[in-house]
């Protein structure tokens, strides 16, 4: 309470408030080190010369040895570049679907906030309903449709590119609603203050009021929520494509390798531990770093 | 108050009304088709019978005429008959809904026995070691994969200890109530271990904001002792959010035990709605997935209606003063 009026020391900006919060930086460097590790995966695969889809009967279900690291899966694939390479799926999905739905989010919370009234009540009740859903059942049958039906070619509906990009699009779709209210909240409020007030009187267009005045006092929210929900997204995706619903082999994703684990454990109990240890370990990892920026990012929340 | 109850409860069966349009059109987006998959079943049928049997079953006919006739069937108790189980769907989905509140009620039950007292007592000693340690278990389990879960336990307890069966529900009437629950043991324990963290940071986050008020000082010092403080003055208050929050947690529930139920083969509401999905059980999907719906729609109305109960300062009511 004393120090209300005391200057500000070095290392109480963002960066220091931050440095202070030893898990929230060793889980900004782990991720940091995955992501790093995932982009080097094909030059891993390069000098390694081992071709991470080559199937290799005689070499099933091996223990780690010096070629393969950590041994090789079922069907004769190294481990390890798998691993490598589900890094960079499930990181993608997780990054683009975290930022698609702060995008809609943004854009609904603000369209909602600043226009209020019919506007807010009409996007406030479509994000209650899909609040209201049950998730994990709805993002199968999501998953599950067929894309053919929608008039995608079969070729198109099958592709890699496809199954990459619909399961973002699907976790984008239900994963909106905690920015849209966040924005929407700020919205509200700074909608009323003198200065947007001022700014509208002077003429503002509504796009410009929302884009500079409006919305950089919601930026904070907005990071810490898109860095939770990266943490979210990652979880998702490992549970559908789990089920078969997700990413589909042969493109590897830490979800899919865990697809026959529970047959083999048993016989090879190592591939059921990898692939939902670092699924573990990049969500923890995300959800640390999120709640380290959360308290960074506000310091009032800080005694 | 009535006049509040009667508003959200339409406003509940509108969103499941506009629920039940969107799953069934998405059902009709699932690969296969009814017809197609009899026709697989005989291959006596012919593409003349195809198309008189789809003019039968009107799938010929288009999807709002489609979802009107399933809605007056549907408004009527009839949702029609499950592929799978061979059985009216809704009598299908009676057994799953028995297993799944076993296992979740349980679970649900056990997590709240351990998260609430434990959240309160890190709230005592905020940032201390204790607390640090918890929050970061608490963190661990939020962030787990339930699939590894399951298989971690499995792994350890069934496969490496051999001390418990690694899935499924016995299904002889003579084996006693021990085997039973042997049975019950991973599956309860991965649906509690998953569920203790988010409560636990819950309870305990209420508990520091409320111990942070001007009441509670005044209390302590009018010379109420430490217990007193805590569990009279404070448990009351820091309770109520968390309330809601369990509330609304207890609907997504019971589709939310969805994987523990596959991993462990327990044949409740979420292994239902999976299978039917994978298994083209139309009907049976409906249904089920509606129901899920209801339940979650009925846990947020629970959830509101504890907030206004429990927080005399939420007024909707004429009811004078508070407790």
């Amino acid at each position: 309470m004393s120090e209300a009026l005391a200057l500000p020391a070095p290392g109480d900006g963002f960066l220091g408030r931050l440095g202070r919060r030893p898990l929230a930086v060793a889980s900004a460097a782990i991720l940091a080190l995955l992501a790093a590790l995932a982009l080097l995966a094909p030059l891993f695969a390069m000098l390694s010369g081992i071709d991470p889809n080559a199937v290799d009967l005689l070499q099933r279900l091996e223990p780690p040895s010096a070629q393969h690291w950590l041994g090789t899966d079922d069907i004769g694939r190294d481990v390890l570049l798998r691993l490598l390479l589900g890094g960079r799926v499930s990181l993608f999905v997780g990054l683009t679907a975290a930022l698609a739905s702060a995008v809609i989010g943004t854009a609904i919370g603000l369209m909602a906030g600043y226009w209020g009234e019919r506007a807010d009540a009409l996007l406030m009740r479509l994000t209650d309903g899909i609040i209201a859903l049950p998730l994990l059942p709805l993002l199968i049958v999501l998953a599950a449709v067929d894309l053919t039906k929608l008039g995608l070619s079969a070729e198109l509906a099958g592709s890699e590119t496809i199954s990459l990009y619909r399961i973002v699009a699907i976790i984008a779709l239900v994963g909106w609603t905690t920015v849209a209210r966040l924005v929407r909240g700020a919205a509200l409020s700074v909608r009323t203050r003198d200065y947007v007030l001022a700014a509208i009187g002077q003429g503002a267009s509504p796009w410009r009021v929302m884009a500079v005045h409006i919305l950089p006092n919601v930026a904070s929210p907005i990071v810490v929520a898109t860095t939770l929900s990266v943490g979210n997204v990652i979880l998702l995706e490992s549970v559908l494509s789990f089920l078969g619903l997700g990413i589909q082999p042969p493109l590897p994703s830490w979800g899919n390798m865990l697809t026959n684990a529970q047959e083999l454990m048993t016989s090879a109990p190592w591939l059921a531990i990898w692939p939902g240890m670092l699924i573990f370990v990049t969500v923890i990892a995300c959800n640390l770093l999120g709640d380290g920026l959360q308290d960074a990012l506000d310091p009032r929340a800080q005694e | 108050m009535t006049r509040y109850i009667v508003d959200r409860i339409v406003q509940s069966l509108a969103v499941l009304l506009v629920m039940s349009f969107v799953i069934y059109g998405l059902i009709g987006l699932m690969p296969g088709d009814p017809v197609d998959l009899m026709i697989s079943a005989d291959p006596k049928v012919t593409a003349e019978d195809a198309a008189r049997l789809k003019a039968l079953y009107g799938l010929d006919r288009p999807l709002l005429t489609r979802y009107g006739n399933w809605l007056k069937a549907a408004l009527g108790g009839e949702f029609g008959y499950s592929r799978l189980y061979a059985k009216p769907a809704l009598v299908a989905l009676g057994p799953a809904l028995v297993s799944t509140t076993i296992l979740v009620g349980i679970s649900f039950v056990l997590s709240l026995l351990i998260a609430l007292p434990a959240g309160v007592w890190v709230a005592t000693r905020p940032d201390g070691p204790a607390d640090r340690t918890v929050n970061l278990a608490c963190f661990a389990g939020v962030s787990m994969p339930p699939f590894w879960l399951a298989i971690l336990l499995i792994l350890t307890f069934a496969v490496g200890l051999r001390w418990l069966p690694a899935g499924g529900v016995p299904t002889r009437s003579d084996v006693g109530l021990g085997e039973q629950l042997r049975h019950m043991v991973l599956p309860v324990a991965t649906l509690t271990l998953l569920q203790i963290g988010g409560y636990l940071r819950f309870m305990r986050a209420a508990m520091i904001e409320t111990l942070r008020q001007d009441y509670i000082r005044t209390a302590q010092a009018k010379g109420a002792g430490p217990a007193r403080v805590l569990l009279k003055h404070a448990l009351r208050n820091a309770l109520n959010p968390v309330v809601t929050v369990v509330a609304l947690g207890f609907g997504g529930l019971f589709s939310g035990a969805l994987i523990t139920e596959t991993m462990f083969a327990w044949p409740g509401m979420g292994k239902l709605i999976l299978d039917s999905i994978m298994g083209n059980d139309f009907n049976l999907a409906l249904v089920a997935l509606l129901f899920a719906t209801l339940l979650v729609l009925v846990g947020n109305l629970l959830a509101d209606l504890a907030y206004a109960w429990l927080d005399p300062r939420v007024s909707f009511t004429e009811r004078e003063g508070g407790p």
